[in-house]
């Protein structure tokens, strides 16, 4: 048994929600440079060569890449072997708390959705918690605005519908959502599960690296052809036309009933404000 | 890129054609979700409206709090969308400039067409830069929104893009149709 403070949990937190909300992640950084080169529209960038000034503005000045400084999306994996005393929950919102004051980020929840007073320290966070062996903690987080996840949604196919139908749903989301959640867009796609298991799906494979390929051959055809089709509509940087309209496309799956096939798409704009650590 | 000394001018608005980059330089105003709601609440009470919203611009932001000697902290637009049904209202009273992201509903854009008013689109998720662009930033309404109050904004080269013109020009349709593959 592996005995961890829920202190360390708490300003481990805290630590990634202020980094990521200055610091974009390398990876996605070098995709917009490559977007810059591959980009035809002048329009479209201009719009790229500016998020790249941003991101190095921000790094340099420690400052939010985006003013969405988002609501805190927390993902722990905790090893069974691990045992922590106190309120789990508690730890990590206070990680949330302390990172929005100190950052000086902007504090974006309200505490009842037709209420709506604002919380005044961006908590509660959305919590997710796994089981897994070991005696590790694997927390990964995502400081997500409302740009991208306003678009996102999830929807039960029939399964004859197939992959075109999940390419279809796809396409016309990214089409309708246009220029609103921010492209050049990272799409995170979940197939499979139940209504809320594949949101969580989406969710989680927007938390991939952005460079990486999804396991299963289908889901990695799925997002080598979901990329190429959202690259073709002409959306561009900030939907002002041209060809980089996402930057990847992740595709996770799970099993699922005979009778169903849930797709959720979950949008991740630009400002992409992704961490994971082990401790 | 276009510089512009703010307020608009009727020729200056009829010249812009969408797509075309601009640099504005003047008097702003914040406003998103919850201070359009007030200021409607605010209308029907009779109150009066923070500022003028004749030859007033518009911009949907919720930025975040200035560090200690910073005049504002990151400052990008939010989406515009969902300010429509609230802008539909301003647009009869005069507040015709609006800044924010993303395309907008077809009755949004009637009205617009009517009013003879322009629409911009800033980049989003650049709010750091655009932040080295607002020089000032009063609190002058609604303080218990926190972000979503109402504030007065100096800003001195303030970058924008023409996303909808007077002449029915659409950067989102024409954009899209020029690259479409
Ligand atoms: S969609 Fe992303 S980049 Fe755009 S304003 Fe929201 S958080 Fe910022």
């Amino acid at each position: 048994m592996r005995k961890i403070d829920l202190e360390t949990i708490t300003e481990n937190i805290r630590e990634m929600i202020l980094e990521a909300a200055c610091v974009l992640e390398e990876n996605v950084w070098e995709k917009i440079r490559e977007a810059i080169k591959k980009e035809e529209s002048p329009l479209g960038r201009n719009v790229l060569e500016k998020i790249n000034e941003n991101a190095e503005l921000a790094k340099i000045k420690n400052m939010p890449l985006c003013q969405d400084t988002g609501m805190a999306i927390v993902f722990l994996e905790i090893g069974s072997e691990v045992i922590f005393q106190g309120d789990l929950e508690e730890a990590v919102n206070e990680g949330v708390r302390r990172a929005y004051a100190q950052g000086y980020l902007r504090k974006s929840v309200v505490r009842h959705p037709l209420e709506r007073t604002n919380t005044g320290d961006n908590t509660p966070a959305v919590l997710h918690t796994k089981i897994v062996p070991g005696d590790k903690i694997k927390i990964s987080l995502a400081t997500k605005g409302a740009g991208s996840e306003n678009v996102s949604f999830v929807k039960i196919l029939s399964p004859g519908e197939g992959e075109d139908g999940i390419k279809k749903t796809v396409l016309e989301a990214v089409l309708s959502a246009g220029g609103k959640p921010c492209p050049p867009l990272v799409i995170g796609v979940g197939i499979g599960g139940t209504l809320e298991k594949a949101a969580l799906l989406a969710k989680e494979a927007l938390l991939r690296d952005i460079e990486d390929e999804a396991e299963h051959p289908l889901d990695r055809k799925l997002e080598k052809e979901l990329l190429e089709a959202i690259n073709k509509t002409g959306i561009g940087p900030m939907g002002f036309g041209g060809i980089v309209s996402a930057l990847a496309v992740k595709v996770n799956s799970y099993p699922c009933h005979i009778a169903s096939l849930p797709v959720a798409v979950n949008f991740q704009c630009h400002a992409a404000r992704h961490r994971s650590r082990v401790i | 890129m276009k510089k512009i000394k703010l307020p608009f001018t009727e020729s200056e608005i009829l010249d812009l054609k969408s797509g075309e980059g601009l640099l504005l330089s003047g008097v702003i105003y914040t406003a998103r979700d919850a201070a359009h709601k007030r200021m409607l609440e605010d209308l029907e009470r009779g109150n009066p409206l923070p500022f003028q919203l004749e030859d007033s611009v518009i911009y949907y932001v919720g930025p975040t709090p200035a560090k200690p000697g910073e005049a504002i902290g990151s400052a990008g637009p939010t989406t515009s969308q969902r300010m429509d049904r609230y802008a539909m209202v301003l647009m009869e009273l005069g507040a015709k400039i609006s800044i924010g992201k993303g395309d907008r509903s077809l009755e949004f854009r009637e009205k617009l067409k009517e009013c003879r008013g322009l629409y911009l689109s800033a980049i989003g998720g650049a709010g750091a830069l655009i932040s080295q662009s607002i020089k000032t930033c009063e609190l002058i309404a609604y303080p218990e929104l926190g972000p979503e109050a109402v504030y007065r904004l100096e800003v001195e080269d303030f970058p924008a893009i023409v996303a909808y013109d007077l002449w029915g020009g659409d950067i989102f349709a024409s954009g899209r149709l020029l690259y479409r593959k």
